[in-house]
């Protein structure tokens, strides 16, 4: 019989190897899915993992890591923070929404205008957007003692339709015969977000994901609000003796996360997307969630986490046109990565053992 | 105590990196009040868990009544007439006392019978107990009845109790002890785990003592004095802590009229609490827990605030202040609960000497953290107090009871305190560190601090307050000087025996 026995210290080498083993166990039992539904488990794999990076178009797909990478690393450090804390925002999708129409708005209100200031206001007014969403629910806890698991998740369908409504009015392209949806951005060059290199995949986005991730290592590492965040997830009531405000750091958690979803959302409705239109939402807010915990909730493993993530969205694309696999089953296998992780990270706090069955 | 009821023969037991039990062997007689006695991390833990089922020997084997015993696990072991009485009460505080005993029974009878059975039994052993009052409204010497009443309603032929007296007033250990020894003279065994030597002497037969997971002794405490028996404990001459006589100085910290109403359902409000501390002098706080200690650490630490002039800091009012601001004024302290209040459970030693020690021992710059310099500061505080640690890297929660106990007192002690204030500083520490930590306080003192220490262990506030002053129900007992004070009249500072029927025994 196995037992498990907890440990005197959390283990290092398993807080490191949970996630490497969780993706090994994904592509087991993800092939044995792809095998009950008729598929080639071997080729499955390899189509996602290995095509997108090496395959005979890869020239194309690499570019495409950065660009579905770049919302998930830039999102996922703001949930990071909160998450740290015991700040369960799970959100951000309404919130990505949410800086999208912000920014975009302005953009649209000002078109067709030509000015090097357009695309940073756009930035800004995207992270107030994502912010001022993300606050309600802060808000309400502070006040209200409400769940933000339950409030903020609510908010994304809120914001759903108000995403429907827009493109259908306020924001509906004059020009488009009727059709819902905004101006297409990409023809608006001030507010373009275009890729700095081209075909390199590399657009703002991608530089505001790096950045983000490294202040949020200085922020965790270095800094004394860093170690208040860790401090209150780890020990709420050690937090408080330090002198912690817990209704301050709500507050700042959900508002650094809702701003970061926004300006992620703001990047992509600028630059790959190009314009607000109902289903303009992809659930990067949804996957990076898996993201944060995938990267162990630390800024480069939230990085590597990201690119990984993106890895399987291209790869799950390229599987789904060749092999004819459902996307409902690319679904589950991206699921499966957290499942599998949040069961191996047991072990990083306990260990197992083989306890013999006798005296019963 | 002719018969042996359970003996243990060479039980071992090894955890990563330690051996809590060598080859220890001992017997519990029928009918006798054994002692088990040592330092904290000597070992006596593992040995009652093993007895309780709850660990496994890795080697050794127990013979309880004349057959081979190995409880798998606690259920098994209660089944054969072992059980135990906690040092931490587990109880539901919203439950009802007959509802909180059938929570923990394998076939709890009807609600209606089971009332039955606790009243009757706990009349018959002279602890009455109401079965349809709230848990939660209970005080701690009513809840260990709960516990103690849960054991006997299994009829056991050996009860453990870990460090029953550490909750109780004297009257109570009174009360308990009558109790004890009617279940001896019935032929019960207890098998008596506690660190107050006096009342080893007054209540067991028997007394082993393990030091560093082995056993070092036997002996019979009534024929023994408490001094010896430390020293066997500790392995070398015990020293006590001494002090000089002083003129107190100025007022440091004064509470005028200190009222807040607690943060927790079943916690305790404290009601115009009045006092003064002066440089260089100790006041004792005295009092059963759960009458207020936690609440008045809190509104001292700024965990709690209430109307700023409530407190008074050298005579500014910092009532309204956090926890932070008071820490830069020189307003010092150390909660009860070790891990989790005082000390991040998961985070290193380093990490936790930032966690109060970040200002006053400048740990960091414009909110940037110096890892190197809270290092060092944790390496001075291990090596000060002793505090057994590979290193300052690991985390708070793998370090034994006793060692966090030094470290985080040691964490504020060495921050140069102008008021400091301690709950329970020697709460689980073995009586070297309990000295150590002692002497560090009055230390302090010496050097014009003003301190409080809140504590449940009278035998310390009488060792090292100058003032003595009670808790009962979130309110203070008058002001007295120490010296002088005795047993009885404490006692009856800190409630008497908060109207608990005495046992008709």
């Amino acid at each position: 019989m196995l037992k498990l026995e907890k440990r005197r210290q959390p283990s290092q080498v398993w807080a490191y190897l949970a996630p490497v083993v969780a993706v090994v166990a994904t592509m087991v039992v993800g092939g044995l899915l792809f095998a009950f539904l008729g598929k080639d488990p071997l080729l499955a794999i390899r189509t996602i993992f290995w095509d997108p990076l090496f395959g005979e178009f890869a020239f194309y797909y690499r570019p495409q890591m950065l660009v579905k990478g770049a919302p998930l690393v830039l999102i996922a450090i703001g949930l990071s923070l909160g998450f740290r804390a015991g700040i369960w925002n799970i959100g951000a999708e309404g919130q990505y929404i949410m800086g999208a129409i912000a920014g975009a708005g302005v953009a649209l209100a000002f078109y067709p205008l030509e000015a090097w200031w357009l695309f940073p206001l756009m930035v800004i007014c995207g992270a107030i957007g994502g912010l001022l969403w993300a606050m309600i629910p802060a808000a309400l806890r502070v006040i209200f003692g409400t769940n933000e698991i339950l409030v903020s998740l609510m908010l994304v369908y809120v914001a759903e339709q108000f995403l429907a409504s827009v493109s259908l009015g306020l924001l509906k392209n004059p020009e488009g015969y009727g059709f819902p949806g905004s101006r297409n951005l990409q023809q608006y060059p001030s507010a373009h977000n275009a890729e700095l290199i081209t075909g390199s995949g590399m657009h703002w986005g991608v530089v505001a994901a790096l950045i983000a991730v490294i202040m949020a290592y200085i922020l965790l590492n270095r800094h004394l609000l860093g170690f208040q965040i860790r401090l209150t997830g780890e020990a709420p009531r050690a937090a408080r003796f330090a002198g912690v405000k817990p209704k301050q750091l709500v507050l700042l958690c959900m508002g650094l996360a809702g701003a970061l979803a926004g300006m992620a959302g703001l990047f992509e409705v600028a630059g790959p997307s190009g314009r607000i239109s109902i289903d303009f939402n992809a659930g990067y807010g949804f996957t990076a969630i898996i993201v944060a915990f995938l990267g162990r909730l630390h800024p480069v493993g939230i990085l590597l986490a990201g690119l990984l993530m993106a890895l399987t969205y291209i790869g799950g694309e390229i599987a789904q046109s060749s092999m004819g696999l459902s996307s409902s089953a690319i679904q589950v296998f991206q699921g499966m990565l957290l499942f599998f992780l949040l069961m191996v990270d047991v072990l990083t706090n306990y260990r197992l053992k083989l306890a013999k069955a006798d005296a019963a | 105590m002719s018969q042996s009821l359970l003996s243990i023969r060479g039980l071992t037991k090894a955890y990563p990196g330690v051996v809590a039990n060598d080859d220890v062997s001992f017997e519990i007689g029928k009918g006798e009040v054994h002692a088990l006695l040592g330092e904290n991390g000597a070992g006596k833990s593992t040995l009652v868990k093993m007895i309780y089922g709850l660990v496994k020997p890795d080697a050794g084997e127990m013979v309880l009544d004349g057959r081979s015993y190995v409880p798998a696990e606690p259920s098994m072991a209660r089944q054969l007439g072992v059980a135990m009485v906690f040092q931490h009460f587990s109880l539901f505080d919203a439950l009802n006392v007959a509802e909180n005993i059938a929570l923990g029974m394998e076939n709890p009878p009807k609600p209606r019978d089971l009332a039955g059975r606790i009243k009757e039994v706990s009349e018959l052993y002279g602890l009455p107990l109401d079965p349809f009052r709230t848990v939660g409204d209970l005080s701690a010497g009513e809840r260990q009845r709960v516990e103690i009443v849960r054991c006997l309603l299994q009829d056991p032929k050996l009860l453990i109790m870990d460090e029953p007296t550490s909750v109780l007033t004297p009257q109570e250990v009174e009360i308990l002890f009558r109790t004890l020894m009617k279940l001896r003279d019935e032929g019960t065994s207890i098998l008596y785990i506690s660190h107050k030597l006096e009342e080893i002497r007054a209540l067991c037969d028997g007394a082993t003592i393990l030091r560093l997971g082995k056993k070092v002794g036997t002996c019979v405490p009534k024929e023994t004095t408490a001094r010896a028996m430390a020293e066997m404990m500790v392995g070398s001459e015990l020293h006590t802590p001494s002090r000089e006589a002083k003129a107190p100085g100025a007022v440091r910290l004064a509470l005028k009229g200190l009222s807040v109403k607690s943060p927790g359902e079943f916690g305790t409000s404290l009601k115009g609490i009045t006092l003064e501390v002066r440089a260089g002098e100790v006041l004792g706080l005295a009092g059963v827990a759960g009458n207020g200690q936690d609440e008045l650490l809190g509104a001292l630490s700024g965990e709690i605030l209430s109307a700023p002039g409530m407190v008074e800091f050298d005579g500014t009012p910092v009532g309204g202040m956090g926890p932070m601001a008071r820490r830069r004024l020189g307003l010092l302290t150390g909660p009860e609960e070790r891990l989790g209040h005082a000390a991040a459970p998961d985070m290193s030693l380093t990490e936790n000497a930032l966690l109060t020690g970040a200002e006053r021992r400048g740990l960091m710059s414009n909110g940037f953290l110096k890892w190197g310099k809270a290092r060092s500061f944790a390496e001075e505080v291990i090596a000060r107090f002793d505090v057994r640690t590979p290193g300052p890297e690991v985390a708070a929660r793998a370090l034994s009871g006793g060692n966090l106990q030094k470290f985080v007192i040691g964490r504020e002690v060495m921050q140069d305190p102008q008021v400091l204030v301690v709950n329970q500083p020697t709460w689980g520490v073995d009586a070297a560190a309990a000295a150590t930590i002692r002497q560090a306080i009055l230390d302090l003192a010496a050097g014009g601090t003003a301190v409080i220490v809140i504590s449940q262990d009278l035998d310390e506030l009488m060792e090292i307050s100058d003032r003595f002053a009670a808790l009962n129900e979130g309110r203070l007992s008058d002001i007295r000087p120490a010296q002088g004070l005795t047993v009885d009249e404490i006692g009856l500072m800190m409630g008497g025996s908060h109207g608990m029927e005495v046992a008709h025994v």
